[in-house]
C-alpha cells in the first residue's frame, strides 16, 4: 500500500514562551494516540532520521514518569525526560518535560488530538518559564547537525527582501 | 503593558501579534501608513507604535513621499528567527514522517484483525 506523507509539521512561536507543533495524521486518533505513548512504538520514531532511541520509558498515569534517550549518529547522547500530570485517553497529555542538557528548565507540554472522518491534528504546546528556556529546548535537538533544507530557507529569507 | 526588552531585537518585536500583521501587509508591497492604519483598524498611534518597534530592529524601512511616510518591510533580521525555528520544524518533521509509518503499519494490524475476528464484532 502506498504510503501517504498525510502532512507538514508547522512550527510557530504563539507567545514569547512558547513552541506549538502541529500536524495532520492519516489515522484516527486512538491509533495516534498508541503511537505516541507507547514504548515500543516511540522508538521507531522519537528518533526522526538523526540516531537510535535507546530508551523509552512510560509510566502512564498522573505522576507518572516518561524519558526517553537518543544516541545521535554523532555518537552523543540526547535525553529528555518528565512527569504526566493530565491524562485523558486518546485526547490530551500534559506532562513536564525537561532536556538533560538543562535540568533546570522545565517546560510543560499539552500533547492534543482531534479527529474529524479519520484524520487526526495534533498539536503539541510546549510552554517554557521564560525566552531562555524555549531558546535552550529549541537548540536541544540540533547537535545531529542536519543542514539540508536550509538553502530553501535563504530563499524564503531573500525572498522577503 | 509595554515592557522595553520587546523592542531589543527582531525575536522579539515579531512575538507581538499585531506587528506580525504589519510585516505580513508589508510582505506585499510598500504601503503608506493611511494604507496600514485603515487595513488593521486599529488607531494610528497605535500602528505608530507598532512600526516604530519595527523600526528599531530593521524590519522596516521608512520613506518620505510628498506628505506620506511609506514603509516597507526589510525582512533580513528575520532570518536568523527562521533559521532556527525551520531547525527545529526539520527535527520534528522527521519525528511526525516516521510516525506516519507507525502509524500505516497500526492501521493495517487493525484492519487485519478486523478481517480475522468474527464479522459483526467490531463496533
Amino acid at each position: 500500500m502506498a504510503m501517504t506523507n498525510s502532512g507538514t509539521a508547522v512550527v510557530t512561536l504563539p507567545a514569547d514562551t512558547q513552541i506549538l507543533i502541529t500536524r495532520e495524521f492519516d489515522a484516527p486518533r486512538h491509533l495516534v494516540y498508541r503511537a505516541w505513548t507507547t514504548p515500543e512504538l516511540i522508538r521507531r520514531w522519537w528518533s526522526g532520521e538523526r540516531g537510535e532511541v535507546t530508551v523509552a520509558e512510560v509510566d502512564l498515569r498522573v505522576g507518572g514518569k516518561w524519558r526517553y534517550v537518543m544516541v545521535a549518529h554523532g555518537g552523543f547522547e540526547v535525553a529528555f525526560h518528565g512527569e504526566y500530570i493530565e491524562i485523558v485517553p486518546n485526547e490530551r497529555i500534559v506532562s513536564t518535560e525537561v532536556f538533560d542538557g538543562a535540568p533546570g528548565a522545565a517546560a510543560v507540554s499539552t500533547f492534543t488530538l482531534t479527529e474529524v472522518a479519520g484524520r487526526t491534528t495534533m498539536t503539541l504546546l510546549v510552554e517554557h518559564k521564560d525566552v531562555a528556556d524555549r531558546d535552550a529546548h529549541i537548540n536541544s535537538g540540533m547537535e545531529g547537525g542536519m543542514q539540508e533544507g536550509m538553502d530553501k530557507l535563504e530563499q524564503v529569507a531573500r525572498s522577503l527582501l | 503593558m509595554a515592557r522595553a526588552a520587546t523592542t531589543a531585537d527582531a525575536f522579539n518585536a515579531v512575538a507581538e501579534p499585531r506587528r506580525r500583521q504589519i510585516l505580513d501587509l508589508l510582505a506585499a508591497g510598500e504601503r503608506p501608513v493611511n494604507d496600514l492604519v485603515a487595513l488593521l483598524g486599529l488607531a494610528q498611534p497605535q500602528v505608530s507604535k507598532h512600526l516604530r518597534v519595527l523600526r528599531q530592529v530593521g524590519l522596516v524601512d521608512v520613506r518620505d513621499e510628498g506628505r506620506q511616510r511609506m514603509y516597507r518591510l526589510n525582512g533580513y533580521p528575520l532570518k536568523p528567527i527562521c533559521d532556527w525555528v525551520k531547525k527545529y520544524e526539520q527535527l520534528w518533521s522527521e519525528r511526525l514522517d516516521r510516525l506516519d509509518e507507525v502509524l500505516a503499519d497500526l492501521k493495517d494490524a487493525e484492519m487485519k484483525d478486523t478481517e480475522d475476528g468474527a464479522d459483526g464484532d467490531d463496533e
